[in-house]
């Protein structure tokens, strides 16, 4: 319970540092260590399959593509544009009405108690697999196009213009 | 095992509801004041993901197995969208020599 509260305590120390790191390098660091808190909230949750996944695909894979992306820019601390501190603090008070916005319509919500014991293997594999192979069977193919259409275009926007030589 | 399954009995799911709530207006907080367009996109991946861990919790917490399905459809599209977003950003930082979103502001009027 009280790991709960720790995890809870550290994404959230992660995910400020995400974002008022200056060098975008450690920013990106910082996402993953948020990330990987996320990962331990799944464990003790007991979706071991999203653990899993976003362990390898967020962690792994798009984590990887963004500090790819950061090392091709050769951006540090000096390059880092700033917004004035005026539009940073109206920033940081409309995000604290949302936040204030958000808990006090949770206050109003009556949510009840855990109404029947939860299943305790729903997030496993083989459970899973049965899920999204019956039911959500269309919407796996059509994921499929999507990333397709995806790749195509991430190719086609990253090529170089033929047109523009300096590029 | 038993002690991980003994977590949803013991945290409320109000607890979850506001972490992800916490986590989602870091999010906008970070597309609101950075000028980094890179920072902006680990921004937007951060509110991404605490929809995600909400979706987790409320499929564990009310017995049904749709809601991690969701998650995981959510995170193919989170790999699509960053393959873009990402050739977008190399794009324009090949064209204005600068990740800047000040400088993209032709399309505001």
């Amino acid at each position: 319970m009280s790991l709960f509260y720790f995890v809870a305590f550290l994404s959230i120390l992660f995910s400020l540092l995400v974002i008022f790191t200056k060098n975008p390098v450690y920013s990106v660091l910082y996402l993953i260590a948020t990330f990987f808190t996320f990962t331990i909230q799944y464990i003790l949750l007991n979706a071991q399959f999203l653990a899993v996944v976003n362990f390898i695909v967020y962690m792994g894979a798009i984590m990887v593509l963004f500090l790819f992306v950061l090392m091709l820019m050769n951006l540090n601390k000096e390059t880092e544009p700033v917004k004035s501190n005026l539009v940073k603090i109206i920033g940081v008070i409309a995000g604290g009405t949302l936040l204030v916005t958000l808990v006090g319509s949770i206050k109003a919500l009556q949510t009840s108690a855990v109404s029947q014991l939860p299943n305790s293997n729903i997030g496993l594999v083989a459970n899973l697999g049965r899920v999204l192979f019956s039911e959500f069977l269309l919407p796996f193919e059509l994921s499929s196009l999507l990333l397709l259409s995806a790749m195509v275009g991430a190719v086609l926007l990253a090529k170089k213009d033929k047109r523009t030589q300096n590029g | 095992m038993d002690n991980i399954s003994a977590t949803i009995q013991v945290v409320p799911l109000n607890h979850y509801i506001l972490l992800c709530a916490i986590i989602f207006t870091i999010g906008v907080i970070g597309v609101l004041i950075r000028r980094n367009a890179i920072i902006i996109f680990m921004s937007i991946e951060l509110m991404l993901n605490s929809v995600n861990l909400l979706l987790a919790a409320f499929s564990a917490y009310s017995g049904d197995a749709s809601g991690q399905v969701f998650v995981f459809f959510i995170m193919a599209l989170a790999a699509a969208e960053v393959a873009v977003g990402l050739a977008i950003i190399v794009m324009v930082y090949r064209n204005t020599s600068s990740i800047d979103i000040n400088i993209l502001n032709r399309l505001k009027w």
